[in-house]
């Protein structure tokens, strides 16, 4: 659907503030930033520094103050609620630093989840949710509640989620920060694998040993980007 | 297959439902205490006012009431049968009408009641012979007084069945003593067992009536006078016709009120629906407050889960779910709790009622209106008290939502 070079994300001068109270806290301030479909970018900085409020603007969580956001070429202020919905549901896949699964359904119901809020057939859901879980090596655990789960094995469940729908961007929001250094390998070499089977990865991470996977790396420190470097593959 | 959003959230809803079952249980809990609650007075209230009908119409549709009117000093009006304006003598003239088939005199008051060491107060009435003929009175075991008795103003008594107990236990009470205030009294009979309406029919004893009147109350007047027509197309003759009668011989002038009343079943049937409907309503009132308690606690779960659950609304948002499935997720939730709630309740409200009616001497009678009426109300509340918190966790933004510890 989208060629090699075409632009997936373009921010123009975003400012996103939030109100403590009366006063009013700049969060974010100018960002400017494209990027193009099949990259996989890293957004680094220290705590503070605006990395989840961007990200949460990135994947329609969140709507910013004031500039403009074109998401696949469409201006995503001009949204309703309902199309947003849509968005994050067809075009963004999420994985969180908590995971965020639904405690209360299994690892197979929290894969199938999107594809219901999706209109997915019924008949097909099952059988894509269990063969993703069974691609990412967790077969043997699709009926398993999440507290029956390792970190590791439920943020493979949560990438299963993030997949089912086939979005073209994958947005990781410190996806390795609750887990040790097996499962964070383990997950990275999943990213790396989508990356390169097509994918527009955007990873938010404060270590350094987890942002050399990607290939472009944006430094934020207090709102604003202080270096966007990119390195060939 | 076809994708249906309201079918997703029901079933959605179900899961979140049995995954929890505690907190469900809770929630119900106020629901099925509240229509069960509304099914069993009211069944209760149905059943004392069809007991009461019953009774009334086993009297016969022929019956005939004579009562003193009510006293009036100084333009206050006591109430119904408290003057003392009926004698025996206007019994004996009733009689003597056309179209009677048989009349009683009675005098009716409570007097305590001893048998050996135990005691009960009840109502002792005195009446000649043809009550029972009247009242349709049958005597179970034992006789009712010869004339000799009754003229001789024997202290003798027919107890009902209740006063037995009461007294008797599982003795026979046949030939026994017994001491009415303090008078002694021999037990000749036992009257058939007549039930319970308003009041237990058969707690009461039947005397004499020469001796009630004469030797235990020293009165002249009468309380009641009781008779049955030859048959209900003279009813209305017969009432005109004592009126008249009694008129003349109390010397009423033309223009002024009856001393007395005559009235006839259907009147007294009336008279009782109005109160038993009375009370039906008051049970079903109680019974309606406990189902609005029920929907509160609906209400207050739905808002506190939804509290708990804010993350998961937040993850739910995330993945694509809108505001119109959220809302719906919610709202069916609250709905089909409170459904189960109710139809669990109108079980246990057909239980209840049933053990109730077999258990003690009340009897129920359980109608469609209450069941029904109760179980669309906790639809009703399960929709409007799960409205609220479920449109608070639907216009979450999705960040807040998620960032929500």
């Amino acid at each position: 659907m989208m060629d090699g070079n075409q632009m997936v994300i373009e921010l123009r001068n975003i400012c996103k503030n939030y109100y403590l109270g009366k006063q009013e806290v700049p969060v974010l301030s100018n960002i400017s930033l494209s990027v193009e479909s099949h990259e996989f970018v890293s957004i680094m900085g220290p705590s503070g520094a605006g990395k989840s409020t961007l990200m949460n603007i990135l994947g329609c969580l969140d709507r910013p103050t004031s500039g403009s956001y074109r998401l696949a070429g469409e201006e995503v202020a001009g949204l309703s609620d309902e199309q947003l919905a849509y968005t994050r549901n067809r075009e963004i896949g999420f994985v969180f630093q908590s995971f965020n699964l639904l405690p209360r359904l299994s690892a197979l119901d929290n894969v199938i989840l999107p594809m219901v809020y999706g209109n997915v057939y019924k008949s097909e859901r099952r059988p894509r949710a269990e063969a993703l879980l069974r691609e990412l090596g967790l077969g043997e655990r699709i009926g398993h509640m999440p507290s029956e789960l390792s970190g590791g094995q439920r943020q493979r469940v949560a990438i299963a989620r993030a997949l089912v729908n086939d979005p073209a961007i994958i947005m990781a929001d410190e996806p390795t920060g609750n887990l040790d250094s097996k499962s964070t390998k383990d997950v990275m070499d999943i990213l790396v694998r989508l990356y390169k089977t097509g994918k527009t990865i955007i990873l938010v991470t404060h270590e350094a040993s987890v942002a050399d996977y990607a290939t472009r790396h944006v430094i934020l420190a207090d709102g604003q980007i202080s270096q966007d470097l990119r390195r060939k593959p | 297959m076809t994708n249906n959003i309201y079918l997703e959230s029901v079933l959605m809803a179900w899961n979140s439902i049995v995954s929890s079952k505690m907190r469900s249980l809770l929630t119900m809990l106020g629901i099925i205490i509240g229509v069960c609650a509304v099914i069993v007075l009211v069944s209760i209230g149905y059943g004392v006012r069809s007991n009461i009908e019953k009774n009334i119409s086993s009297l016969g549709s022929n019956l005939l009431i004579v009562m003193p009117g009510s006293s009036r000093s100084a333009g206050v009006r006591s109430a119904a049968g408290s003057m003392q304006t009926l004698t025996y003598k206007d019994y004996e003239a009733i009689k003597k009408l056309p179209n009677i088939e048989s009349a009683a005199p009675s005098i009716k008051t409570s007097y305590v009641v001893v048998y050996g060491n135990k005691n009960w107060t009840t109502s002792v009435v005195g009446v000649t012979d043809d009550y029972a003929k009247v009242r349709n009175l049958s005597v179970e075991s034992g006789r009712l007084w010869t004339e000799t008795e009754f003229n001789k103003r024997d202290r003798v008594a027919v107890i009902g069945t209740t006063v037995a107990t009461q007294l008797f236990g599982d003795e026979s009470p046949l030939g026994k003593k017994i001491r009415i205030n303090n008078d002694p009294f021999t037990v000749i009979g036992v009257l058939e067992s007549k039930g319970y309406s308003f009041s237990d029919q058969d707690d009461r004893i039947l005397a004499p009536f020469t001796t009630v009147q004469e030797r235990m109350m020293g009165i002249t007047y009468v309380s009641t006078i009781e008779l049955t027509t030859v048959n209900s197309n003279v009813m209305t003759q017969v009432q005109s016709d004592i009126t008249n009668l009694l008129r003349t011989r109390h010397q009423i002038q033309t223009g002024q009120d009856n001393d007395f009343s005559v009235e006839n079943s259907q009147d007294i049937l009336k008279t009782m629906e109005s109160t038993t409907s009375t009370l039906t309503l008051f049970l079903g009132s109680i019974a309606a407050i406990s189902l609005v308690v029920g929907g509160i606690g609906i209400m207050n779960i739905m808002l506190v889960s939804v509290t708990e659950r804010t993350r998961e609304i937040g993850i739910r948002k995330a993945l694509g779910a809108t505001y119109h499935m959220i809302i719906i997720q919610f709202l069916i939730e609250a709905v089909t709790v409170s459904v189960a709630g109710g139809i669990i309740g109108i079980l246990a409200g057909i239980g209840i009622s049933w053990l109730v009616s077999s258990l003690t001497s009340l009897s129920t009678v359980i109608t469609a209106l209450p069941i029904i009426g109760s179980f669309f109300f906790s639809v009703i509340i399960g929709l409007v008290f799960g409205l609220y918190p479920a449109r608070k966790a639907a216009k979450l933004n999705p960040i807040d939502a998620l960032h929500y510890e």
